[in-house]
């Protein structure tokens, strides 16, 4: 909402530094975008267009001729078309400075001399309109300067921000009344009576069918209208608060709403049978065809105005009907000043696409109780800018649907002090809400007020609601700064510990974060080798490509690693910590969220992503065990291994199937490893806190076993036969090497493991030792057909 | 010759010979020459017989001497010699220390993740828990336990993405039967209800997270991004408690000159409601192209939880209040380096992620 110092100043005796009252705006709630004080534009000057001809080597831009004095015509060249000989339009001269500080200079466009420049409004700044050269009102006087003739030197427009829930400051007047009351200046909204002739009875009815629909319809009957075109002043305030003028009666109509908040509609009484609007809903497959020609189709709870004949003529608070849309012939005219029901044009403009100045009033909720005033103001400036007058007849046309009760709400001093965590007086409360239109009254306790709501405030509703209209007026920065403090202590919990420790297991082991969309096109799970049921989809995607919830996190880290190679950067370690998705079997469920850790490291084999996973162990202090599986879905078919901690599967590692990381076009093999986050954190936390292990103060001994073991044999199963059968004195066990050769046989392998063995309560004894070694040779041979390497 | 002159003969005899050595092993080499039964010296011992009674004191105190000053002269040619070949030890093991080829590479945690944690470790020291919750929510959390009801116009702020569950998807268009509706999250709020929903008040706790808009992406949009909001329940919470909070907040994590203000605005959840601003962190609070010469950026939205809130939460209102903010993480980020385009963080370059 754009708002001008002038017309405020109709309102209340507003004065101060431009931007002093712009900081009270925003103080206030309306957050003002722009300052912009209009300057007297030093060059520009008022000019008529003598002669417009084709530039001879241009098709886009015309020669111009213009007359700034009696002098001779000037030539210029111009982008726009859109003026004829004898118009008024804003021209500037040689050395203005333009508003966005561009200097205008004499220049040759295509061999042709120009010789200043003929302005849109928008290179002035007095509007938003830059299609084509303003247009000037023809009283003008030629060269004189442009803002001295158009009034505007000083004044002050300001660009605000005003939030859904105040419908009251989409409008001059509403914008005055609380910067008014902020000042301490008063606040009045002018009578604008008008003379009237006649009856109206017979002349025009209104019925309302749906009384939630149109809470109040307002009207008045003109007649000896004529419509032409409106002064200068009206048409500028237009422009400069971005609506472009176009007659006298729509301008009329804009400037009402503008001023006063309330949208109106004006129809040509004459195609109105008996002067008849009533109001209904819609009902299914009606159909109605609107001002800008369009035919629209209608819902049932669109809102209708309709004729005698039960015809759609509009749709209610969204847009007229083209059917008794005023012409330039029409004389008599019956004025709609109507509220509406807010949720009701909302549904239908969005749906429509009809968007407005009106219905952006309307989905607030416009003041009921400012309707007459409002079509006595239309009245009262219709006649005041129509040469000869017009007539008004009769009374005000005023029928009421279902009206919003004007409610009273008690309001507590100490609650709204506790809520503002400032100690309030009843008294500076009643001071800081009646200058803004609230009622104040007091009750027998002097605690509690009586505050009663005024009508162009729907927004505010209970006690909470108006302590917030005490803090905004009051001053939000002037209220005192307290910090609460927390009777616990704060921390992270075990799981979210553990997570950054899982995320430093990555990073120490020298991997990089990586954040991919987690979004996927369709094509994605397949293309990444992944058997997925059905994915969950996005009802409304911005973009196929991004239209289904990752099942996985191997998609969108192969789509990284392959950004990197396509970019010359090869050997890339990324990790990603997040959630992926699948359909729930429960049909009233979310659907299933798990966070997942995936680490995709290219150059690498698998034992890449064994050597991350130990470090993770030892992160955690969690064992994993390994199950070598065939064929797991997007993995190296035969270099894949599931991860388990005890019965619980916790994951898959291995390597990316090289059939997928062609797909990508990555030319080397990708170690991955997939972990499901919450089985590995329960883990860690229940492995959490478990008792130090005194450490022995007795000798140690190694002893190193070489056994030869058919190639199906787990390496890991003679590690847990070693660990079973060397029992508590085993320290640590470690596989140092792993050797195939001819000298063996084919399909199998030499496993060599080095143990370490030593007593809490003793030097273990040769014989000791030596027995634990039997056994453990023992124990290996016979479970696993294994024989010692000698 | 006298005992004396012997002593003379055999000490000089001693240190000549350990002059003509040149290194640890040829002194080694010498050794019985030197000390011992069988050296020079030594054997002038048994002179000690042979020497008048009165001279034989005197006699012994030259030997004495001239051992020692062979020893002495023996300890320091082998101080020599060693130290000697200590430093050509060393020198055969010089190095060039830029020679190095590989470095092991230290991993980076995204710039999202590192900004995240330092926002959950000042709340933490300003004693909140961090909470979490699902991404994919019902209709219910993340809109209509807020005060946003199917038909609310408020609705229009959010661009939801929603999910496609077969026969169950009902995009709520004000006729009900809503609740069934699933959507991915447009704010962390949902989390805040859900804390609210299972825990007792007093309640001080931040929800960091992954959001997500119907937005197409440009240099300040992303349809996936981060937010973290904060939530306060407790007796006697007022506006005032909400305005200091952020000030701490804002001075821990930004630094002293960094201070914050509160200015009237509107959301559905809070009531009263309000923008938060900082001082402008690249020119502090001069006046700059970054924050358009007010010297205030637009840091989130913030405001007392509506009463409506609380009760959809199971929290008795009237014995209760509470505040709750938000602001998103990405663009903390993008402030703190400097960064133009928020598309930037999200094309997981390792150029770009290494920097950080």
């Amino acid at each position: 909402m754009k708002v001008l110092l002038s017309w405020l100043r109709e309102f209340a005796p507003i004065e101060g530094d431009p931007h002093e009252l712009a900081d009270h705006m925003s103080d206030l709630g309306m957050a003002v975008e722009e300052t912009r004080i209009l300057n007297s534009l030093d060059g520009v000057v008022v000019a008529r267009v003598a002669d417009l001809r084709p530039h001879p080597k241009a098709d886009r831009i015309q020669l111009v001729d213009v007359e700034i004095d009696n002098g001779d015509p000037m030539q210029v060249c111009c982008g726009a078309f859109n003026m004829s000989v004898g118009d008024l339009i804003p021209f500037a001269t040689i050395g203005t400075v333009m508003p966005d500080g561009m200097e205008i200079a004499q220049r040759k466009m295509r061999g042709e001399i120009s010789n200043g420049m003929c302005c849109s409004a928008a290179e002035l700044g007095l509007g938003a309109d830059h299609d084509g050269i303003m247009i000037l009102p023809d009283n003008l006087e030629t060269g004189a300067p442009l803002m001295q003739e158009l009034g505007l030197i000083g004044d002050v427009l300001w660009d605000l921000e005003i939030n859904p829930n105040r419908p009251d400051a989409m409008s001059i007047a509403g914008v005055a009344r609380d910067l008014a009351a902020r000042l301490n200046v008063p606040f009045e909204i002018p009578q604008w009576p008008v003379a009237s002739t006649g009856s109206e009875e017979g002349l025009a009815n209104i019925e309302i069918a749906d009384g939630d629909l149109c809470p109040r319809f307002t009207g008045r009957v003109l007649t000896s209208v004529s419509v032409g075109e409106s002064p200068l002043w009206m048409q500028m305030r237009l422009t400069l608060l971005g609506m472009r003028p176009i007659n006298s009666v729509v301008d009329v109509s804009n400037y009402v709403m503008l001023e006063l908040g309330t949208p109106n509609h004006t129809y040509d009484l004459s195609l109105l049978s008996n002067g008849h609007v009533g109001v209904r809903r819609a009902s299914s497959g009606e159909s109605i065809t609107t001002l800008d020609d369009q035919q629209r189709t209608l819902q049932p709870n669109d809102g209708l105005i309709v004729n005698e004949e039960d015809e759609p003529i509009g749709i209610a608070g969204v847009m007229g009907g083209a059917s008794t849309e005023i012409s330039d012939s029409t004389t008599s005219v019956l004025l709609e000043l109507a509220c509406w029901e807010p949720e009701s044009i909302a549904r239908t403009s969005q749906r429509l696409g009809l968007r407005s100045e009106a219905s952006a009033r309307f989905e607030r909720g416009t003041d009921w109780q400012i309707s007459v005033t409002a079509v006595e103001r239309f009245c009262h400036l219709l006649n005041e800018i129509t040469p000869g007058g017009i007539e008004v007849v009769g009374e005000v046309l005023d029928v009421a649907g279902t009206t919003r009760d004007i409610i009273s709400v008690p309001v507590r001093t100490p609650r709204v002090s506790m809520l503002l965590g400032r100690e309030f007086s009843s008294e500076e409360i009643r001071d800081l809400l009646t200058p803004i239109g609230f009622g104040v009254e007091p009750t027998d306790n002097g605690d509690v007020q009586l505050v009663t709501i005024p009508s162009f405030r729907p927004d505010t509703e209970t006690e909470t609601d108006i302590a917030e209209e005490v803090a905004r007026h009051y001053g939000y920065g002037r209220l005192g700064t307290t910090v609460p403090r927390s009777p616990d202590a704060g921390q992270l919990s075990p799981e979210q510990k553990l997570r950054r420790v899982i995320r430093q297991a990555m990073t120490g082991a020298g991997l990089i974060e990586a954040m991919p969309n987690p979004f996927l096109a369709p094509g994605d799970i397949e293309k990444s080798g992944l058997v997925v049921g059905e994915p969950v989809r996005l009802l409304n995607p911005l973009a196929v490509e991004e239209s289904v919830l990752r099942p996985s996190l191997l998609p969108g880290l192969l789509t990284a690693v392959s950004y990197n190679y396509s970019h010359r950067n090869t050997g890339v370690e990324l990790f990603e910590t997040g959630a992926v998705f699948a359909a729930s079997d429960d049909s009233l469920a979310l659907p299933v969220e798990n966070e997942h850790l995936g680490a995709l490291i290219s150059k690498a084999d698998a034992f890449a992503a064994i050597s991350l996973l130990k470090a993770l162990g030892s992160a955690l202090k969690l064992e994993f065990e390994l199950t070598n599986t065939d064929g797991l879905a997007g993995l190296h078919p035969t270099r894949g291994a599931r991860i388990n901690i005890g019965d619980t599967e916790v994951g898959l590692v291995g390597e990316v199937d090289p059939a997928v990381l062609r797909s990508y076009e990555i030319e080397d093999r990708c170690a991955w490893l997939n972990i499901r986050l919450d089985l590995v954190i329960e883990a860690a936390i229940a492995v959490q806190g478990t008792p130090y292990q005194p450490v022995s103060t007795f000798p140690s001994s190694d002893v190193d076993l070489a056994f030869v073991v058919a190639d199906e044999v787990q390496a890991s199963a003679i590690e847990t036969t070693l660990r079973n059968a060397a029992g508590e004195e085993l320290q640590s066990l470690r596989l140092f090497d792993v050797f195939r050769s001819e000298q063996l046989d084919e399909g199998v392998r030499s496993l060599a493991f080095s143990l370490r063995l030593q007593a809490n309560d003793k030097t273990m004894t040769d014989e000791e030792v030596g027995a634990v070694r039997q056994r453990c040779i023992e124990a290996v041979e016979s479970t696993h057909q294994a024989t010692l390497r000698a | 010759m006298s005992v004396y002159e012997q002593i003379a003969e055999a000490q000089a005899a001693a240190i000549s010979e350990i002059e003509k050595t040149d290194d640890s092993e040829s002194l080694k080499a010498i050794e019985p020459m030197l000390f011992g039964k069988k050296s020079t010296l030594g054997g002038l011992k048994r002179l000690m017989g042979e020497v008048e009674e009165e001279e034989r004191a005197a006699v012994g105190q030259a030997l004495n001497q001239a051992q020692q000053d062979v020893r002495e002269a023996h300890a320091s040619a082998r101080e020599k010699f060693e130290s000697l070949f200590r430093r050509a030890q060393l020198e055969a093991e010089r190095l060039d220390l830029t020679e190095s080829l590989e470095t092991p590479a230290r991993g980076h945690l995204h710039l999202v993740t590192q900004t995240m944690e330092r926002l959950e470790d000042v709340f933490v020291g300003m004693g909140f828990t961090v909470s979490e919750g699902p991404q994919a929510e019902t209709d219910w959390y993340n809109f209509e336990a807020l005060n946003l009801p199917a038909a609310h116009p408020a609705r229009s702020m959010f661009d939801t993405l929603y999910l496609d569950l077969g026969e169950r998807t009902e995009i709520g268009d004000g006729d009900g039967g809503e609740a069934t509706n699933i959507l991915l999250r447009t704010h962390t709020s949902p989390v805040q209800v859900r804390v609210m929903e299972k825990t007792a008040p007093p309640i001080y706790t931040v929800c960091p997270g992954r959001v997500f808009r119907r937005d197409t992406a440009d240099a300040s949009h992303m349809p996936v991004f981060h937010q973290i909001e904060g939530l306060v329940v407790d007796r006697g919470i007022s506006l005032s408690d909400l305005a200091g909070t952020l000030n701490e907040f804002t001075a821990a994590y930004f630094g002293g000159a960094i201070s914050s203000r509160l200015r009237p605005s509107y959301f559905p959840f809070t009531e009263p409601s309000a923008e938060f601003d900082i001082t402008c962190v690249i020119c502090e609070g001069d006046g700059c192209q970054t924050c358009q010469r007010t010297g205030w950026i637009e840091l989130g939205g913030c405001g007392m939880v509506h009463p409506n809130v609380l009760e959809n939460c199971g929290v008795d209102s009237e014995d209760w209040t509470g505040f709750a903010f938000g602001f998103g993480i990405d663009r903390l980020a993008l402030m703190r380096y400097g960064i133009k385009d928020l598309r930037d963080m999200y094309t997981n370059d390792i150029r770009f992620l290494k920097q950080f």
